[in-house]
């Protein structure tokens, strides 16, 4: 459902561009908002989030689309940890659908799914092994890396249970928001997949924005 | 008589209801599981056991194959591109990966309390906790519980992605899985998490370990898509130099 934001770009508390390629690891209080903008178009950003005093407690694909009972996730989505908690809830989206079951691109999913020799391409998951020994100070590993929401990428599921990848709904300026229910750590990685139709070969940069809970 | 002459090379057992069970399985064996009354969930889930950090991946085994149903010819992927095994036999048809396990929550609200002290085994176990305690065998957490499988519960999506648990097995359905690799796999017959039934599910799930045939150059699994013909070159690669 598309649903604009009641926040001021101006007053937020940090906004930083995030390139293609690059992730984005950051706290959000509990009550703060996080927006996500698709600055150019048809970018896929790949996220997760984790309870920021127990990131052993983290976003859950199947808890967040079982219990909405549903697979989009857009305005009023509430997304649940793995304990089947509240962790953060979509409160904006102009963009109106956004996919959780597609995953995130690694370079060993690469050479299943172009070719064995693509492997050296750089990749999400690789993006997020850096994040995790970069910023230890999250206290994140490998096993706390799952099963993540690709904002702004359109993976419909047919009735019949098919899965296709459709050209992005998303367009140069669309956005999400969220409110975290708790405190939450965000890991973001702009995605950098040269090989998928989706962002016709191009990925491009994201920006990203949060408020204090105060701030509305 | 050998010690290997004492054992069949197969196995047989019965996956009780509320029961959960672990075991590696050899690269070449398979396992054929069949519900005998109707209306089982099995969840399971597949590690690395030389290397826990490697895991069933669910998105990775969608994505690659174009599906969002699981069943015959379809290959489970491992987040390293990987696979640790492929359905070679499915009565089914449609089998769910996106739904996770009922919570001890979803028990207590839709059936009652887990109490071991008055059911002893047929205590209204979770697929969650099930999965925790198999999980901690293996000095595995719970940040190690990837989206699992859910074999015999079909989950369709409308065209507005709105979820239903649309359909269970019937008596004598079967799947059978061939291992790719050898595969730390975990397992819980513990109801599905959208299961809405007026009884907590009781039904025996039976389980035959055998050897498999060989994988053949022509295999339906393996060549199921060229994304699956390079999973299995990845699988080569991981056993050069074994020999086999």
């Amino acid at each position: 459902m598309i649903r604009e934001s009641v926040h001021d770009l101006t007053a937020a508390k940090t906004r930083e561009i995030v390139d293609a390629g690059d992730y984005f690891i950051r706290r959000i209080d509990a009550g703060g908002t996080i927006r996500i903008i698709d600055l150019e178009g048809n970018q896929a950003a790949d996220t997760l989030f984790f309870n920021a005093a127990d990131p052993s407690e983290r976003y859950s694909a199947s808890d967040t689309v079982r219990e909405q009972g549903a697979l989009y996730l857009t305005t009023g989505s509430m997304l649940k940890t793995n304990l089947n908690r509240d962790l953060l809830e979509i409160v904006a989206d102009t963009c109106g659908r956004h996919d959780t079951v597609g995953g995130a691109c690694s370079s060993e999913s690469n050479t299943v799914r172009y070719d064995l020799e693509k492997r050296f391409m750089h990749a999400c998951r690789d993006s997020w092994m850096l994040a995790i020994v970069e910023h230890e100070e999250f206290g994140l590993a490998k096993e706390d890396i799952g099963h993540n929401i690709n904002f702004f990428m359109n993976v419909p599921v047919t009735p019949s249970g098919g899965l296709e990848f459709a050209d992005g709904v998303s367009a140069p300026g669309k956005y999400v928001e969220l409110t975290a229910k708790m405190d939450t750590i965000v890991l973001i990685s702009n995605c950098p997949q040269l090989n998928n139709p989706c962002n016709a070969y191009n990925p491009t940069p994201i920006e990203v924005a949060i408020w204090s809970a105060a701030a509305v | 008589m050998t010690i290997q002459e004492m054992f069949p090379q197969d196995y047989r057992t019965t996956l009780l209801p509320a029961a959960h069970w672990s075991l590696t399985v050899r690269r070449g064996m398979q396992m054929q599981l069949t519900d005998t009354q109707g209306g089982a969930n099995v969840g399971m889930l597949f590690y690395n056991p030389l290397l826990l950090s490697e895991k069933y991946n669910a998105p990775d085994s969608l994505k690659c194959q174009h599906t969002f149903k699981l069943t015959r010819g379809h290959c489970l992927y491992s987040d390293m591109g990987r696979v640790f095994a492929s359905i070679t036999e499915d009565s089914f048809g449609w089998h769910d990966t996106i739904c996770g396990n009922a919570h001890p929550q979803h028990v207590a609200d839709r059936w009652g309390k887990k109490d071991y002290q008055t059911d002893r085994n047929a205590w209204l176990q979770n697929g969650h906790d099930a999965f925790l305690v198999e999980l901690a065998k293996y000095r595995l957490k719970k940040q190690d519980l990837a989206a699992n499988l859910n074999l015999f519960s079909e989950v369709s999506a409308d065209h507005q992605g709105r979820l239903a648990l649309s359909r269970q097995s019937i008596a004598g359905d079967s799947v059978t899985l061939r291992f790719e690799m050898d595969t730390l796999v975990l397992m819980h017959n513990c109801p599905h998490p959208m299961n809405s039934g007026e009884e907590y599910p009781r039904n025996p799930v039976k389980i035959h370990l055998g050897m498999a045939q060989p994988v053949l150059s022509d295999d339906y699994c393996a060549n199921l898509c060229d994304e699956n013909r390079r999973g299995f070159q990845n699988n080569a690669l991981y056993h050069l130099g074994l020999g086999l």
